[in-house]
């Protein structure tokens, strides 16, 4: 087929009337603490994962929470688990369970 | 001997003031412009951080007030303040040894930012008209139905150029807060959302209660200003933001927009302000001679400040300041004699 160098983009915008929050809020339920999530980034700062890849598990997480759970959990699969963030985080959330949560809740996603 | 203090404006701020003065056997006479005192209090339903019901808070202080015998006038609406007292907008002159103003703040007129539909839209409403709702137990979409989903927006004419008005409310993300967790209690299957720029949580407690809001009532609050709401076929608002942390523009509908509108600068503080002892900051408050030692002080010795006349300030830190100011016009009283 001829390539004519025109496609038709996807719109980009997040769509809360579409989205289906169930997995989001199956998570939520499981972890209230990360809708306590102030987006400060120290975790994605200090990820060992996140240093050497464009993952990022803040805004991974964020989307997640969003209904967005579309590459999640192949992003997850980039975290080694280390447990760095879990150590940083100043609202004390379980940030290395949230990666192993979201894992489960998406892996047939 | 009997000295005489006429305190501008009847809400907390100049009801507190009245009180400590007759407490220190200073006769104070209230001026307050409207039919009744207390001020913007008399509008909102339970009060940030504790959820004490606003009436009791005013019946306490209205009883005390009472007791003291202090001379409170409603209906007298100050014009001017001179070196000699006041002038009421109806002619009248009234001496005074001290002025102590406490005219408050005007709360932001949401029409002027059109793009949110204020007035245009039936499910787009303010705050205030959000308390109005709470303290009538009718909290209802304008079809009659139960929202499920509501959107709050913060900042709503504060920090905007585009409306003259620079300076942050303080109060309005607060309110933002309380009134999502309100509106959860009252319909806890209710999908609620707050968009926000900053959180500004400067109280005690207030940060507690922001994340009681996220963790335990599962409000969500994205970070990003809704760029205009329009209405959809069938009177819901669809309103279009970014996603500012994810980089992503987003798009909802809600059954009720609320609108987390700003303390503006009185309307008296312009004529007040002809009287050259009282000036006004840029943002167009009154400004106090100094933000410490002097914060209830205005350039001339017997007029003084106390509440929003000055700056949003919470209820806390407007009584706080009107006993302040009462304690400044028994020193300058006494220093005089
Ligand atoms: C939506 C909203 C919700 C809020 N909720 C809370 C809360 O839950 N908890 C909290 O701590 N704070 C809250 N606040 C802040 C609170 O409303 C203020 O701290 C308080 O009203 C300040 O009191 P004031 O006496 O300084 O001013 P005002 O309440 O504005 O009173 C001023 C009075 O002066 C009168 N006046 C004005 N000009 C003249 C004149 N020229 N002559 C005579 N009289 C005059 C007015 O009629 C009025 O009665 C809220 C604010 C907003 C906008
Ligand atoms: S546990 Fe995963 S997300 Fe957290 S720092 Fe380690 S690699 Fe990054
Ligand atoms: S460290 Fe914690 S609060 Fe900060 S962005 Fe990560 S999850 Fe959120
Ligand atoms: S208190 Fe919050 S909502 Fe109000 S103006 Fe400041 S940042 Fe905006």
């Amino acid at each position: 087929m001829i390539q004519w160098g025109f496609n038709i983009n996807q719109p980009r915008a997040i769509n809360l009337d579409k989205n289906d929050r169930l997995v989001a809020d199956r998570i939520l339920e499981q972890m209230p603490e990360l809708e306590a999530c102030i987006a400060c980034g120290s975790c994605t700062a200090t990820c060992t994962a996140g240093n050497l890849t464009s993952f990022n598990f803040r805004k991974v997480h964020t989307l997640v929470r969003r209904g967005e759970y579309k590459g999640a959990y192949e992003e997850m699969n980039k975290c080694m688990l280390c447990g760095k963030c879990r150590l940083v985080c100043p609202r004390g959330i379980n940030t290395r369970g949230v990666v192993l949560l979201i894992k489960q809740e998406l892996g047939d996603y | 001997m009997s000295h005489k203090v006429i305190v501008v404006g009847g809400g907390i701020a100049g009801m507190q003031t009245a009180l400590s003065l007759a407490e220190r056997g200073i006769q104070p006479l209230l001026l307050e412009k409207s039919e009744r005192i207390g001020g913007k209090l008399t509008g909102w339903h339970q009060l940030f951080p504790s959820f004490t019901p606003a009436s009791e808070v005013l019946g306490d202080l209205s009883a005390r007030l009472k007791d003291s015998g202090a001379e409170v006038r409603t209906n007298s609406e100050v014009r001017k303040i001179d070196k000699q007292g006041v002038e009421l907008t109806d002619g009248t002159s009234l001496e005074a040894d001290a002025v102590v103003v406490c005219s408050g703040f005007d709360l932001f007129n949401a029409r002027l930012k059109e793009e949110y539909g204020y007035g245009i839209y039936p499910n787009v409403y303010t705050s205030a008209d959000l308390e109005a709702m709470f303290n009538e137990n009718r909290v209802l979409t304008a079809e009659g139905k139960k929202p499920q989903r509501i959107a709050l927006l913060h900042c709503v004419g504060s920090r905007d150029e585009k409306v003259g008005q620079r300076h942050c409310s303080r109060v309005c993300c607060i309110t933002g807060v309380k009134q999502a967790i309100e509106l959860k209690k009252l319909y806890p299957t209710a999908d609620i959302y707050n968009f926000y720029m900053d959180i500004r949580m400067f109280g005690p407690g207030y940060e507690e209660m922001y994340r009681q809001a996220q963790q335990e009532y599962g409000i969500h609050f994205v970070r990003g200003r809704i760029s205009e709401a329009s209405e959809t076929i069938d009177h819901r608002v669809q309103i279009k933001a970014e996603d500012t942390l994810v980089g992503r523009p987003l798009k909802m509908t809600v059954d009720m927009l609320i609108l987390l509108i700003g303390m503006k600068p009185g309307e008296s503080n312009r004529r007040f302000a002809e009287n050259s002892a009282i000036k006004l900051a840029p943002s167009n408050f009154v400004q106090p001679h100094d933000s410490f030692l002097h914060n209830v002080c205005s350039e001339a010795p017997n007029i003084f400040y106390a509440g929003t006349v000055t700056a949003p300030k919470n209820v806390g830190e407007s009584l706080n300041e009107a006993i302040t100011a009462a304690d400044r016009v028994a020193q300058y009283l006494s220093a005089r004699q």
